[in-house]
C-alpha cells in the first residue's frame, strides 16, 4: 500500500494547490480553451466554493447519519419490530428516486438556494446508512450476544456497549457510500442556487470552457477518492479491532 | 404463494387489537388536514393559495372522500387480515386521486387558462400515508414475482385510465403536458433510449469484461479500480468533459459525424451513462462467477467439458441472476442520470425538468420528475421480480 499512499499525499497536496493558488495552474488548463477564453474560474474563490460544497455534505450526511441510526436502532428493537420489514421496503423504494428527481421536488417546497439541495442530500442519503445499519445490527454473533445478556448487561447497555460497536464498522461503510454520493450530488444543487463545485462546471457547460468543468469535476473527483479512501482505512482499522468483516473487502 | 398471516375474522380479540403502524398511519392522515388540500393560483409562476379540503372541493365529494379516509384509518387501525388493508388502501386511494381532479374541476375559473390547480402538501401527506399502507400490506402478503408485477400492471392500468378519463385535465400537471404534448413524448422516447441503450452497449461490452477479470486475477483489480474512480466523478461533469473529445472525433474521424456523433447531444449522453453502467456490471460479473459452486464446476470439468463450455453452460446460468442484479442496479441508476443529460442537449425528461426550474414553474418540473420516478421504480419492480425468478430457476435446475 505504501505506493498508493504517496499518490494519495501528492494528489491531496495538488488539490489544495490548486485551491489556494489557482493561477499556478493556468498553463495546464490553458490547454483546454480557446486563446480568448479564461483558463481559470474566478467569478468565485475556488477554496469557499469547495469548502461551502463540502460544509453542506458534511451537514447533509451527518443528519442522515443520525436519523437513520435511530430508525435502524429503533426498528431492531423488540418494540419496533413490527416496523421493520416495512422500513426495509421503503428503503428499497426510495433508492429508485433519482437524486436530480429528490432535488427537483424539494424546490416547490423549500424555495431555491441551499435548503432543497440539503434535504435532497438528506433524504437520499439516508437509505444506505439505514440499510448497513440494519445490516450491522441483525447480522451479530449470536455467541456474543448471548454472553452480553448473560454478564447481565441491560438492554442500554448491550446496544452501547457490544451491538454498535461491532456495527461500527458495517455503519460506517454506509455512511462512505452517502457521502460519496452526496459530493457527486450537490454539484446538481447549483442548477437550484446552492453554492457548489457545480456551479464552475455548469459555468464551463454554459460558455463552453472545457478548463471550468475540468476543474469542478476534478475537485469533486480527488474529493471523493480521497474521502472513500480514508474512510475506507478508518473501516478496516475498526473492523480489524472489532474481528469482523465488512462488505467493504468483498 | 398468497400467505394469510392473520388469523380468520371470528378470533374477534385478535383483529380488535390495535396495529402500532395503524396508529402512525393514522396520525399522518390526521396531520393532512392541517396542512392545505389544493394550491390555487392566478398563473402558472405566482405562489398560491392554500385551501383546505373541504374548501377546495364539492360538499358531496368532500363527504365521499372524508368518508373513505375514516374507512382507511379504520382499516390500518385494526389488526386486520393483510389482503383486506391493501383492498383498502388502493380503494381509498383511488378515491383521493379522483377527488383531487374533482377539486381541480371545481376550483377552475371558467374561461380562464392562466389559473392553475396543483395538489399541496396535505394532499402529498395523504398519499403517502396511504402508500404506508398499501407497502406494509404487500410486504406482509409475500407476494411472488408474478404477481408483483401483475400489480404494477394493475396500477399503471389504472393510472392510464384515471389520465385517459380526462378526470384529472384540469390539474396543473397535466396543463403543462397538454401545452407541450408532442414535445413530451418526443423526450420519453430519448429518455428510454438514452437509458436503455446505454445499459445494452454497458451489458455487451461489462459481460466480457467481467469474464475476463474473473480468469485472469491482475486484471481484475486494476480494471475495478479505474472503474471506481469513473464513478466518483460526478455526473454533470463527465457529461461536460466528454464534449471536448467527442467534437474533435466528429470533426476528424471520417463518417463520425454522420453516423451522428458530436459534442453535445446524444452521443456524450450515451458515453457518460455507459461509463457509469460498467462497474457495477462488471463487478456483478465477477462476484456471480466467483460463487458459482465448486463442486459444480467440478462436476462440469468431470464431465470432459471444454472451458467455454463449462462458461457458457454452468458458470454464466449460474452466476446469472448476479449479473441481473447489476443490470437493475444500473438501468434504475441510469433511468435517474439521464435527467442530467439535459445540461448537455441530450433530451430526456430532464428537458422538463432543468425548464421548469428555469422558469421557476414548478408544475413543469414535475412534468419531468414524475415520469423519472415512475418509470425508475417501474424498472426496479420488473427486474427483482425477473431476479427471483431466474435465481428460483437455478437452484431448481
Amino acid at each position: 500500500m505504501k505506493p498508493g499512499l504517496l499518490l494519495r499525499v501528492f494528489a491531496l497536496a495538488l488539490l489544495i494547490v490548486l485551491l489556494v493558488a489557482p493561477q499556478a495552474f493556468r498553463d495546464f488548463f490553458a490547454l483546454f480553451v480557446r486563446p480568448t477564453q479564461p483558463p481559470i474560474y474566478t467569478q468565485g474563490n475556488l477554496l469557499d466554493i469547495t469548502l461551502s460544497h463540502l460544509m453542506i455534505v458534511a451537514i447533509a450526511i451527518g443528519l442522515s447519519t443520525m436519523v437513520a441510526v435511530s430508525l435502524a436502532i429503533l426498528v431492531t428493537r423488540p418494540f419496533g419490530a413490527e416496523f421493520l420489514p416495512l422500513s426495509r421496503a421503503i428503503a428499497n423504494v426510495g433508492q429508485t428516486f433519482p437524486p436530480v428527481a429528490v432535488l427537483a421536488l424539494a424546490v416547490p417546497m423549500l424555495g431555491f438556494g441551499t435548503a432543497p439541495t440539503l434535504v435532497a442530500l438528506f433524504l437520499y442519503g439516508l437509505l444506505p446508512i439505514f440499510e448497513n445499519t440494519l445490516t450491522g445490527l441483525t447480522t451479530l454473533p449470536e455467541d456474543v450476544m448471548e454472553a452480553s445478556r448473560g454478564v447481565g448487561m441491560t438492554g442500554w447497555q448491550r446496544l452501547t456497549q457490544v451491538e454498535l460497536p461491532l456495527a461500527l464498522p458495517i455503519i460506517l461503510a454506509g455512511i462512505r457510500l452517502s457521502t460519496v454520493i452526496a459530493l457527486a450530488t450537490a454539484t446538481i444543487g447549483s442548477t437550484v442556487a446552492a453554492r457548489t463545485l457545480g456551479e464552475v462546471i455548469i459555468a464551463g457547460l454554459t460558455t463552453g470552457n472545457t478548463a471550468f468543468v475540468l476543474q469542478g469535476g476534478l475537485i469533486v473527483g480527488v474529493l471523493a477518492v480521497l474521502i472513500y479512501d480514508s474512510l475506507s482505512a478508518l473501516e478496516k482499522w475498526l473492523a480489524r479491532r472489532t474481528g469482523r468483516l465488512t462488505r467493504a473487502d468483498a | 404463494m398468497s400467505v394469510t398471516s392473520a388469523s380468520p375474522s371470528h378470533d374477534r380479540p385478535h383483529w380488535l387489537a390495535l396495529d402500532r403502524l395503524g396508529v402512525l398511519i393514522t396520525l399522518i392522515l390526521l396531520s393532512s388536514f392541517l396542512l392545505p388540500f389544493a394550491l390555487f393560483r392566478a398563473n402558472r409562476i405566482l405562489l398560491g393559495d392554500g385551501l383546505p379540503l373541504l374548501a377546495s372541493m364539492q360538499p358531496v365529494a368532500a363527504s365521499v372522500l372524508l368518508l373513505a379516509l375514516a374507512f382507511g384509518v379504520g382499516a390500518a387501525l385494526l389488526r386486520l387480515p393483510a389482503l383486506i388493508k391493501l383492498a383498502a388502501g388502493f380503494g381509498v386511494l383511488t378515491i383521493l386521486f379522483i377527488a383531487m381532479g374533482l377539486s381541480a374541476e371545481t376550483l377552475m375559473p371558467a374561461d380562464n387558462n392562466y389559473a392553475r390547480v396543483s395538489p399541496a402538501a396535505g394532499f402529498w401527506v395523504l398519499v403517502f400515508g396511504l402508500a404506508l399502507l398499501v407497502t406494509d400490506a404487500l410486504t406482509r402478503l409475500r407476494l411472488g414475482p408474478w404477481t408483483r408485477i401483475g400489480i404494477l400492471l394493475g396500477v399503471c392500468g389504472a393510472f392510464w385510465a384515471l389520465l385517459w378519463s380526462g378526470l384529472w385535465n384540469e390539474l396543473s400537471i397535466l396543463k403543462e403536458y397538454a401545452n407541450r404534448a408532442p414535445a413530451f413524448w418526443n423526450e420519453a422516447r430519448t429518455h428510454l433510449l438514452l437509458a436503455f441503450g446505454s445499459v445494452a452497449i454497458a451489458a455487451i461490452v461489462g459481460i466480457p469484461l467481467g469474464i475476463l477479470c474473473y480468469r485472469v486475477r491482475p486484471v481484475r483489480a486494476a480494471l475495478l479500480n479505474i472503474l471506481n474512480i469513473v464513478q466518483t466523478i460526478p455526473s454533470i461533469a463527465l457529461f461536460g468533459l466528454l464534449i471536448a473529445p467527442l467534437a474533435w472525433v466528429a470533426a476528424n474521424v471520417p463518417g463520425a459525424k454522420a453516423s451522428g456523433i458530436s459534442g453535445i447531444g446524444v452521443a456524450p449522453a450515451v458515453v457518460a451513462l455507459f461509463a457509469y453502467s460498467l462497474l457495477p456490471i462488471v463487478s456483478n460479473t465477477v462476484v456471480g462467477l466467483l460463487g458459482v459452486s465448486a463442486p459444480a464446476v467440478d462436476a462440469a470439468r468431470g464431465m470432459g467439458m471444454t472451458w467455454l463450455q463449462r462458461l457458457v453452460q454452468v458458470e454464466l446460468p449460474l452466476a446469472f441472476p448476479v449479473i441481473l442484479t447489476g443490470i437493475r442496479i444500473v438501468l434504475v441508476q441510469n433511468i435517474g442520470l439521464t435527467t442530467i443529460a439535459a445540461l448537455i442537449g441530450g433530451g430526456g425528461f430532464g428537458v422538463f425538468v432543468f425548464q421548469g426550474i428555469g422558469q421557476t414553474a414548478m408544475d413543469l418540473v414535475l412534468l419531468g420528475a414524475v415520469p423519472t420516478v415512475v418509470l425508475a421504480f417501474a424498472a426496479a419492480v420488473v427486474l427483482d421480480a425477473f431476479v427471483e425468478l431466474t435465481s428460483r430457476g437455478g437452484r431448481r435446475a
